[in-house]
């Protein structure tokens, strides 16, 4: 099991009426209204601060994403952050888990191929090479992309990643959307043939089809945890035990929000604002953005149309209780926390790689240390050795860090080669 | 009654349903962003055309990954020049409403020869900061129709976009969501891609439909293609939105109708020039 701090790197004081004032958290909320430069460099810092905290506190791997003109979490660059954590971390067995660099945002998308190869090269081997669609808000509304061509253009910059890495000549590129016509990638990667690939999805079919032709972990970025996650990841595992593929854990991964405290009780005091803050404010987009008509292709909107699924409940209708008791949220005690990740993620949804996220909307930085703290110390303990006894191994960790050097566990009894 | 034929063109990938009513000299409607409906605009003009509307590539049922096939504006242009090889139509009024108003000017600019007329109905392609067009594919339904229509319950809005659960109106809401992605292939994020600079080589006359209240593309685009097309003339609609043709049929039509009427040689479909009648 491969535990991962993930970060989003939020504005932590959108005002109380937020929601009601302001159209939408993404693509339009007035900077010079909301946001100060000098408050937003702190956030920075207390992000790169919190996550290399987590990385000395044990966690196998900091994440970083990207996002573009928001207050939800706003890391344009992705990888500007992971070359501070790659330094900072260097020494250590924590993995650089950039999840990730957006390739239809990045024009031409060898920029993340050269990247994250300096990222490989600075952390010695140790980046997680995410390599994410991008949220509509993203890449069609901020970025441009004309969402009937958004997935083309992440497929055709897939593959050019991929080649680009691994080639050995120099190559041209004569693609549909990208044309180059020297690929010769100063650097490359220190990983062979590349470093590992996450591809997270929200549950399109296709999305499982192409993680599994691929060969890659494919990744549930959820906010409604793992009960409603649990028909979706299903679907995952269908397709890769149709597709003859082994029912390796580590082949999927999972976010999930968690906020321990020493009680139940003491937990809700700490974070229900915090909590409630993220879903009532971070989340504030207007519905159609999600799905810009084009951004699903013709197959997936008729499915969708003709099996709608049960109306998704309204976050703004919910409050700190809801979250937890719906499992948004894992909150609670040590043993409440790992409890139900343990039932209801890591076995629910047979996940080898979790990602929690522990700093949560609002939460100040003293709080997301001790949260942080309090998970490492007293929950992933529990939960690292989870997999072992069925002896998978991790092809989607860098392979130097399979085994912790020096960790706290032997390595996997029956680990299968690589 | 409207016939209707699936042409093939692009070396038989792209596939595209024409729907056709009426006598008379050919008139080629293109549609807008939303899909096409026969309507009685439509009907209203068969009454003296022979009017022959195509979908635009994936509009057409059953073949919605044709699009994919296009790379941009070029390909879509070059497409409709097969079509109307394909249908034997050499010469004709283009009629155009919203993107169908771009398409109908991108093919004019491209092939002079191609329009007798162009009649264009709040026609996108054109891009004015201080009149920003909104962009119709991240509205709710509501605010869609907010914005395509002055009265919000007559009947063209009801059509438009349907609520409820029934299979018709499930289906609806694909066909819409559909045309709109589609389209959009041609679009987004501004729908200017270029036809300001290529506007001069239209040589047809132009006239220019727009709705008094339309609160998509506000109703300075209008005055924006008459300065740039070489022969123009306005014509703005009362109590109509983004879609006046839609809301005041018989009205539009006759405005077309008089247009095309008045401009000299109307051609009959075998291109020999014929006037209208």
């Amino acid at each position: 099991m491969k535990i991962s701090a993930f970060h989003l790197m939020p504005h932590r004081d959108l005002p109380a009426d937020f929601e009601a004032r302001y159209e939408s958290v993404w693509v339009t909320p007035p900077w010079w209204e909301l946001a100060d430069a000098g408050r937003v460099g702190q956030y920075y810092n207390w992000t790169l601060d919190e996550l290399i905290y987590a990385a000395r506190a044990g966690f196998d791997g900091v994440c970083t994403n990207e996002h573009h003109q928001n207050a939800y979490g706003f890391m344009p660059n992705p990888n500007l952050m992971g070359s501070v954590l790659a330094r900072a971390t260097n020494g250590t067995d924590v993995a650089i888990v950039q999840m990730g660099a957006t390739l239809p945002t990045s024009n031409p998308p060898i920029r993340v191929a050269e990247e994250y190869a300096m990222l490989d090269c600075i952390s010695g081997g140790r980046l997680v090479a995410g390599l994410p669609l991008g949220s509509p808000m993203d890449v069609n509304l901020c970025y441009g992309v004309t969402p009937l061509e958004h997935r083309e253009r992440y497929r055709e910059a897939f593959a050019l990643t991929l080649r680009a890495w691994q080639a050995q000549e120099i190559f041209a590129w004569n693609g549909r959307y990208y044309q180059l016509a020297n690929v010769n990638l100063w650097p490359r990667p220190v990983q062979t043939p590349h470093p590992p690939i996450w591809v997270p999805g929200s549950g399109s079919v296709s999305t499982f089809d192409f993680a599994v032709e691929h060969d890659v972990c494919y990744c549930f970025l959820s906010y409604s945890g793992a009960r409603s996650a649990r028909a979706m990841m299903g679907g995952y595992w269908q397709v890769v035990t149709d597709r003859g593929r082994e029912p390796n854990p580590y082949r999927a991964g999972f976010l999930q929000l968690v906020a321990v405290a020493e009680s139940d009780a003491r937990a809700e005091a700490l974070y229900a604002r915090h909590v409630e803050y993220f879903y009532h404010k971070c989340l504030h987009v207007p519905g159609p953005w999600f799905a810009p008509p084009g951004h699903q292709d013709h197959r997936s909107l008729v499915a969708a149309a003709s099996n709608p699924v049960r109306r998704t409940e309204n976050p703004k209708d919910l409050r700190y209780r809801d979250f937890v008791d719906k499992g948004y949220v894992i909150a609670g005690s040590p043993a409440t926390v790992r409890d139900r990740l343990l039932e209801e993620v890591v076995r629910g949804l047979r996940v080898g790689n979790l990602m929690v996220l522990l700093q949560i909307g609002s939460m100040p930085h003293e709080l997301t240390l001790e949260n942080i703290d309090r998970f490492a110390r007293e929950v992933l303990p529990h939960l690292r050795n989870v997999w072992d006894d069925e002896g998978w191994v991790n092809h989607w960790w860098p392979a130097r860090l399979r085994t912790r050097a020096g960790a706290r566990e032997p390595a996997p009894a029956g680990a299968r080669p690589a | 009654m409207t016939g209707e034929r699936t042409e093939s063109v692009w070396q038989g990938r792209v596939r595209i349903r024409v729907r056709t009513a009426g006598s008379g000299p050919p008139l080629v409607f293109f549609h807008g962003s939303w899909g096409l409906d026969w309507d009685p605009f439509l009907d209203a003009l068969a009454r003296r055309y022979t009017v022959v509307a195509p979908e635009h590539p994936g509009t057409t049922p059953g073949a919605p990954d044709d699009v994919y096939h296009l790379d941009g504006l070029w390909d879509l242009v070059l497409c409709y020049d097969e079509l109307l090889a394909t249908l034997g139509i050499e010469r004709a009024a283009l009629v155009g409403h919203s993107f169908g108003g771009m398409v109908a000017c991108e093919v004019a600019a491209t092939f002079p020869r191609r329009a007798t007329h162009l009649a264009l109905i709040a026609p996108i392609g054109l891009w004015r900061d201080a009149d920003p067009v909104v962009n119709w594919a991240l509205l709710t339904p509501d605010a869609l129709r907010a914005r395509l229509f002055h009265d919000l319950d007559g009947t063209a809005a009801r059509r438009l976009v349907p609520s409820g659960d029934a299979d018709g109106a499930v289906d609806a809401r694909v066909r819409l969501t559909w045309a709109m992605g589609a389209t959009g292939k041609f679009t987004w994020p501004i729908p200017d891609k270029g036809l300001g600079k290529r506007l001069h080589r239209v040589t047809a006359p132009a006239l220019l439909v727009w709705g008094a209240d339309d609160r998509l593309v506000p109703r300075a685009y209008a005055a924006e293609f008459a300065r740039r097309l070489p022969v123009a003339r306005v014509e703005m609609v009362e109590r109509a939105g983004h879609a006046p043709h839609w809301e005041h049929p018989e009205a539009v039509a006759r405005l077309v109708a008089d247009f095309l009427g008045a401009a000299e040689g109307a051609p009959r479909a075998d291109g020999r020039g014929a006037a209208a009648s």
